[in-house]
């Protein structure tokens, strides 16, 4: 989905707030959070391409708004209540007050048909196509060209593994693009490079 | 009015949503005795810079483990006791040069090998660093302390899947002769996610 998630080449925001040796956690309650949803994960309640498909879901105004363990918060509360394991309402009753959870979900997909496997050194498209679902490809590289330079293992396929979807794993690709590509006239020259599924991708051909 | 009558109650406190999970989690017998503690404990004991930095060490004194690491880092992070979670089937080991600098992101979340290179920090998750850092590479760094001569290349990994990437970064020239744990002592969080340099 083209959520509010996809920030990056996003313009408007300002320097990063960074201090050297930055603390991870300033409360108990985001410690307690981190646990619980890894928690989760581990007893098979969700996976982690449901876990951050949730956090994409939140209401954009809330998404922005909330703090990196609000959203995982809501994640985790989200998918025990599509999950049966607790209700809105419990929830909302222990809590003693109004428990924001994300929007319902789109269906998922399962791997693109005509699959090709890519060696360091090909060149690649990433597709030029669109899910209301779950997906790991950012916006930014959507359409653009690149050279793979990485091969990973297998890897379940998020836009499937989010949604229950039958599909075959398969690898990602460090594809190597140029900044001045991916944003003409307006990037700092660089070289990014994005982990990118398979079926994300068709060979360059032109 | 009618209305007013179903006025929304207003949103309970972040730490009373926790509370009300954690407690329905509890009523249900989904806390298996001590793991909370356990998650926890890693989160601030185990999950921490320091073991990344004994990789660095290791790698800038051990020719062989250099090589090791860059062909396959997970198999050389696991070889030194660290622990890396089963999703994370494969760490991607970016060294630095004189002419090449790395520096590592997540801009849909927050990916990061964190078993390695400990949690990330605040900033790192922040809508500035995740929208930035791929389009004005050389200016954030720059804002962040870290201002580059223009002939060094800058590459930026954007950990978009699940394999991880850390950086491996200059041995520092005033270090020759010191043991493997006095370097381990001066690599930083910060010069992993390439951010810094030492």
């Amino acid at each position: 989905m083209d959520g509010m998630h996809d920030l990056g080449g996003k313009q408007g925001f300002g320097p990063v707030r960074y201090a050297l040796n930055a603390q991870v956690f300033h409360a108990p309650w985001e410690k307690r959070v981190n646990a619980l949803y890894s928690l989760a994960v581990r007893l098979g309640i969700f996976n982690m391409d449901e876990y951050r498909h949730a956090i994409e879901r939140m209401e954009p105004r809330h998404y922005l708004s909330a703090s990196y363990y609000e959203r995982s918060l809501t994640s985790l509360a989200t998918l025990c209540v599509e999950k049966g394991i607790v209700t809105a309402e419990e929830l909302e009753r222990r809590a003693g007050g109004a428990f924001p959870l994300a929007r319902p979900g789109a269906p998922g997909r399962s791997n693109a048909a005509g699959r090709e496997r890519f060696q360091p050194g090909d060149r690649v498209r990433v597709r030029d196509d669109h899910t209301p679902g779950h997906a790991r490809m950012p916006g930014y590289i959507r359409g653009k060209r690149g050279v793979v330079v990485g091969v990973s293992p297998a890897y379940p396929f998020p836009d499937a593994h989010a949604h229950g979807v039958e599909a075959d794993a398969e690898p990602t690709y460090d594809v190597r693009f140029a900044a001045e590509d991916l944003w003409p006239h307006d990037a700092d020259p660089a070289l990014v490079h994005v982990g990118v599924f398979e079926s994300y991708l068709a060979r360059d051909d032109g | 009015m009618a209305e007013s009558m179903h006025v929304r109650p207003s949103v309970a406190s972040v730490e009373q949503r926790v509370a009300a999970i954690d407690a329905a989690f509890e009523a249900r017998n989904l806390k298996p005795a001590g793991a909370i503690e356990q998650l926890e404990h890693a989160a601030d004991e185990v999950w921490v810079p320091r073991n990344g930095a004994r990789v660095v060490a290791r790698a800038w004194t051990d020719p062989a483990y250099r090589q090791r690491l860059l062909a396959n880092g997970r198999d050389a992070v696991l070889e030194l006791g660290l622990t890396m979670p089963a999703h994370h089937r494969h760490l991607v080991v970016l060294e630095n040069t004189p002419r090449v600098h790395n520096v590592i992101c997540c801009t849909l979340c927050s990916c990061t090998a964190f078993t390695v290179i400990g949690l990330p920090p605040d900033w790192y998750k922040d809508l500035e660093y995740r929208s930035r850092i791929v389009r004005q590479s050389r200016t954030v760094l720059k804002e962040m302390g870290l201002e580059l001569p223009p002939e060094i290349e800058i590459r930026v990994w954007d950990t978009t899947a699940d394999t991880r990437y850390m950086v491996l970064p200059l041995r520092p020239a005033h270090s020759a002769g010191s043991s493997e744990d006095q370097l381990a002592a001066i690599v930083t969080k910060e010069s992993m996610i390439g951010v810094a340099r030492l």
